[in-house]
């Protein structure tokens, strides 16, 4: 299982915040793929990602029991 | 919980609290910054603020601007405090301190840690407009980051 991360407006888009999906082994690109498939209001092509809070690239490949945070452009401070 | 140098926090932030943090007898000087919400941006007036963090993110990356700050001013010492949920006009969203030796220091890097913390730490504002809301996706100001479409972050440096 991933357990994938919304945040902002990719939470309300969604109505979630949290998923647990049963998808090992795809690539941070390829789970963004999945992840428009299903939710074709989202697009992520070039949103940041993080595996296991840590920035990741899109051929990273994502392990069972990781956590895959989707990182709109932020806007702290 | 209080001895942490980094911290988010859903309640206001006391200053002193985080000046405290950095207190050094070896320090001769302690900035502090404080960002608070503003009222109006480009003639539009904002009435309230949500901010959302991923905290356990938020704090590695808070760390690592430490790291950062270590790693150019060895004698600095940096402690972040950042406030999520619901803030009203003037409320204290952030707030950074900085001890060191001498001044010059800590005002450089303070101004560091909060242009990293706008580049870096996955915190999101919401703006609660007289006609509407957005999340807020420029961390150079204010550019709306609108539904749906790609990030553009070329630019940050």
């Amino acid at each position: 299982m991933i357990n994938i991360l919304l945040f902002a407006h990719l939470q309300e888009a969604i109505g979630q915040s949290q998923l647990k999906v049963d998808l090992s082994d795809y690539t941070v690109g390829q789970l963004k793929e999945w992840m428009e498939n299903q939710y074709p209001q989202l697009s992520l092509q070039n949103m940041m990602t993080a595996v296991n809070e840590e920035f990741a690239t899109d051929d990273m490949i994502v392990k069972d029991g990781d956590t895959l945070a989707f990182i709109p452009p932020i806007s702290g401070g | 919980m209080s001895t942490s140098f980094f911290e988010i926090v859903d309640k206001p932030i006391d200053v002193e609290e985080v000046r405290k943090k950095v207190v050094s007898r070896n320090a001769g000087a302690i900035t502090i910054f404080i960002g608070t919400v503003r009222e109006m941006t480009k003639g539009k007036r904002t009435l309230h603020l949500e901010y959302q963090a991923y905290p356990e993110m938020a704090i590695k990356m808070f760390e690592q601007i430490s790291k950062e700050i270590q790693e150019k001013w060895p004698e600095a010492i940096v402690a972040i405090t950042h406030r999520v949920g619901h803030l009203e006009i003037t409320d204290i969203a952030v707030v950074i301190a900085v001890s060191s030796p001498h001044r010059k220091i800590a005002y450089m890097a303070n101004e560091y840690a909060i242009d990293r913390i706008k580049q870096i730490v996955p915190i999101w504002k919401k703006e609660y407009w007289e006609d509407g809301t957005e999340w807020i996706g420029d961390q150079l100001e204010n550019v709306p980051y609108p539904k749906n479409l790609p990030s553009e972050e070329g630019d940050r440096s």
